[in-house]
């Protein structure tokens, strides 16, 4: 390889080939921190399938395009008929959409971590500077902020929707900046409950099953309970069971403090002692699932 | 060998090379052909240590997998090996700053593992023994993708990944998703992504698994271009000691998590030196082989039976080298007969050999401890 080889060049062209050998790099090397950037955009496009294969990219442009429709829809209808508000809250968007934010979540959190275990990629990473909680935080990352831009586009839809039917500015302004904490607060959770499930197995199938259980049998249950409670009129428990599901976590924290309506049975939504111990138990929950996902890397390794 | 001028160009173009390196010897042996072929550039520097561990052990709860190890490796292609189990790959892992050694230390490239560990791994490529790949990216977007994560700007990380493809050997396949390659293109590609940002130590785990004689072949001379051409210093493991002979400069051995050895390949494969010649015959002389072989025990040297049984054997003479004088012995005596001399060649010992020795005398060991 060492050798040159030029192409006889034809009469008049200056074109050759020259195999010039192996050049040294002497650039700059940016280190952990800019390895960890990188991790987190190739894993933030990956999540919509931007640089991967264009059957990877359907799935979540659907899911994309089904949570921005309906908003959508409202607007237009709120626009024609004149509306003094739309038909539903910024908070209580994500609530209504969950199925697609769960179906969302279970395809994408297996695809970003499953991936990375079943080919063996993981050595790769740690064979270079980053470390195990370079790895875990720039994943982490980059599915909390994949879900942020599923669940705040259609918000924004609503709110540019809003503006433009010329709805009470103020209003919306708040109501707006409201649903954006509360669907951050949701995307931090269901990325993390994502991870951490999709990190212990390397199969994908599994890792979708197992969220998609986790996600929809936790919300039936809690909700069942949360009837049963409000039939039998014990409304004082109805809040302290939708703690245990991911949803009504969010629905609770967001009625207690972000000015939601809650979804709950009776619109009971938790008082502001029990809102507390809602945040307390949804940072705990997001802490959690960080830690676990570290335990689970240190464990990987090479 | 009484031409001193040509060996005082070949040693002063082999700055830092050790005499006993085994490109002496080959160049040597170009030359008596006539041949003047390049010599392999050698990009090495004196006296500097690569690899140095100072009573390394590693304990797990139910095993010791390595046992006080100490070890120094310098520049070149050093091989490691052992049998599975043997402590390989811990050893890998504590030299990579990825697991705590139970005691002593260990320094790659001057850098404690213990506290430097991310500074060492930016300077050091690691190529698994398993699949790593992920199936449905291309090459180019796989390696650009792990250039970054070595710290590589994304200009750069592109750069780099074209080159270094077209280094290994992947050309226009390097567009298509990786899922469709042969296992010696992907071992190729694992290849790459250890050397694409310019390490100046690779790690290569048993890099000839899966591979047919031409891909072993072809992936051995590329370790070799790795140091020769690219001037990276290369630590290869491989429980095929056939292999690290004809690629290693140095090669250790370990077993049971214990140094068993460490020298140069060669003085694994030249404590002695079988020369096998192969003369014409001419007229005055019907039978070239049986002459020469008469004149050589004249002058004192010794004549091995190398027929084997095998046919067409009795042509070749197999003799014992005593050093740099057999060589011009053989010569005056062939000019002398006025014959050809066809081939004249070293036979190496294998390392297999030396082994096999060890072998013998450590269970003699233990049969008197018993």
């Amino acid at each position: 390889m060492a050798i040159e080889h030029p192409v006889a060049p034809a009469p008049g062209d200056q074109t050759r080939i020259h195999n010039i050998g192996y050049r040294n790099y002497d650039g700059p090397r940016l280190g952990r921190s800019y390895a960890t950037r990188s991790l987190y955009s190739q894993s933030l496009r990956g999540s919509y399938g931007l640089g991967r294969s264009v059957k990877s990219k359907v799935l979540p442009m659907l899911l994309f395009v089904v949570m921005c429709v309906p908003a959508a829809i409202m607007v237009a209808v709120a626009v024609a008929t004149k509306a003094k508000d739309l038909p539903v809250d910024y908070t209580r968007y994500a609530i209504i959409m969950q199925a697609v934010i769960s179906l969302y979540v279970a395809s994408q959190a297996p695809q970003s971590v499953s991936r990375d275990l079943r080919f063996k990629t993981v050595p790769l990473y740690f064979s270079r500077p980053i470390e195990t909680a370079d790895y875990v935080r720039a994943k982490y990352a980059a599915l909390a902020s994949a879900m942020f831009i599923l669940t705040a586009a259609p918000l924004l839809v609503l709110y540019v929707g809003a503006l433009l039917a010329k709805l009470d500015f103020a209003d919306q302004t708040e109501g707006f900046a409201q649903g954006l904490v509360s669907v951050a607060l949701l995307s931090l959770l269901f990325a993390g409950i994502g991870l951490v499930i999709a990190s212990i197995t390397p199969r994908r199938g599994f890792g979708i099953a197992a969220v998609i259980a986790v996600l929809t049998i936790s919300y039936g249950a809690v909700s069942t309970l949360q009837a049963i409670a409000d039939a039998q009129d014990s409304s004082g428990s109805i809040a302290w069971i939708g703690l245990f599901s991911p949803v009504t976590l969010i629905d609770g924290v967001q009625s207690a403090f972000l000015g939601a309506e809650s979804a709950f049975p009776g619109a009971v939504g938790p008082s502001n002692g029990e809102g507390a111990v809602y945040v307390l138990v949804l940072l705990g929950l997001i802490a959690a699932c960080y830690g676990l996902l570290m335990r689970r890397y240190r464990k990987v390794g090479l | 060998m009484d031409n001193p001028a040509l060996w005082i160009t070949l040693r002063s173009s082999q700055v830092g090379v050790s005499p006993k390196d085994p490109y002496i010897w080959s160049v040597r042996r170009r030359q008596l052909f006539g041949l003047t072929t390049g010599v392999a550039q050698v990009t090495t520097f004196l006296n500097v240590t690569v690899i140095a561990t100072e009573s390394l052990s590693k304990r797990f709860p139910r095993v010791t997998a390595l046992d006080r190890l100490s070890v120094d490796v310098g520049p070149g292609v050093t091989g490691l090996v052992g049998a599975n189990g043997a402590g390989k790959s811990t050893l890998i892992k504590i030299l990579l700053g990825l697991s705590p050694a139970t005691e002593g230390r260990a320094e790659v490239l001057g850098l404690d593992v213990a506290t430097k560990g991310a500074a060492i791994r930016e300077r050091v490529g690691y190529m698994p023994e398993h699949d790593c790949l992920p199936p449905d990216v291309s090459a180019t977007e796989f390696v650009v993708h792990m250039a970054r994560m070595s710290g590589l700007p994304p200009a750069a990380a592109r750069e780099r990944t074209a080159d270094t493809l077209r280094h290994v050997g992947l050309y226009e396949e390097r567009y298509r998703p990786i899922g469709g390659y042969s296992t010696g293109m992907k071992q190729r590609v694992k290849l790459a992504q250890a050397l694409v940002h310019d390490p100046q130590l690779v790690f290569l785990d048993e890099p000839t698994n899966g591979l047919d004689p031409v891909g072993r072949d072809e992936m051995l001379g590329l370790i070799r271009r790795i140091h020769t051409d690219f001037g990276i210093s290369v630590l290869v493991t491989s429980h095929l000691l056939g292999e690290l002979e004809r690629t290693c400069d140095h090669v250790v051995v370990v077993d049971g998590g214990k140094l068993l050895r460490s020298s140069s390949t060669t003085d694994f494969t030249q404590t002695t030196t079988t020369l096998a010649i192969e003369v014409t015959d001419s007229d005055t002389h019907p039978d070239g082989t049986r002459v020469v072989r008469d004149a050589l025990h004249a002058r004192g040297v010794e004549v091995l039976d190398g027929s084997n049984g095998l046919p067409g054997a009795g042509h070749i003479l197999l003799l014992t080298a005593q050093g740099e004088e057999t060589y011009d012995v053989v010569r005056d005596i062939v000019a002398d007969l006025g014959l050809g001399l066809v081939r004249m060649e070293q036979r190496r010992h294998h390392i297999s050999e030396v082994f096999t020795a060890e072998d013998e005398k450590r269970k003699e060991v233990v049969g008197h401890g018993n």
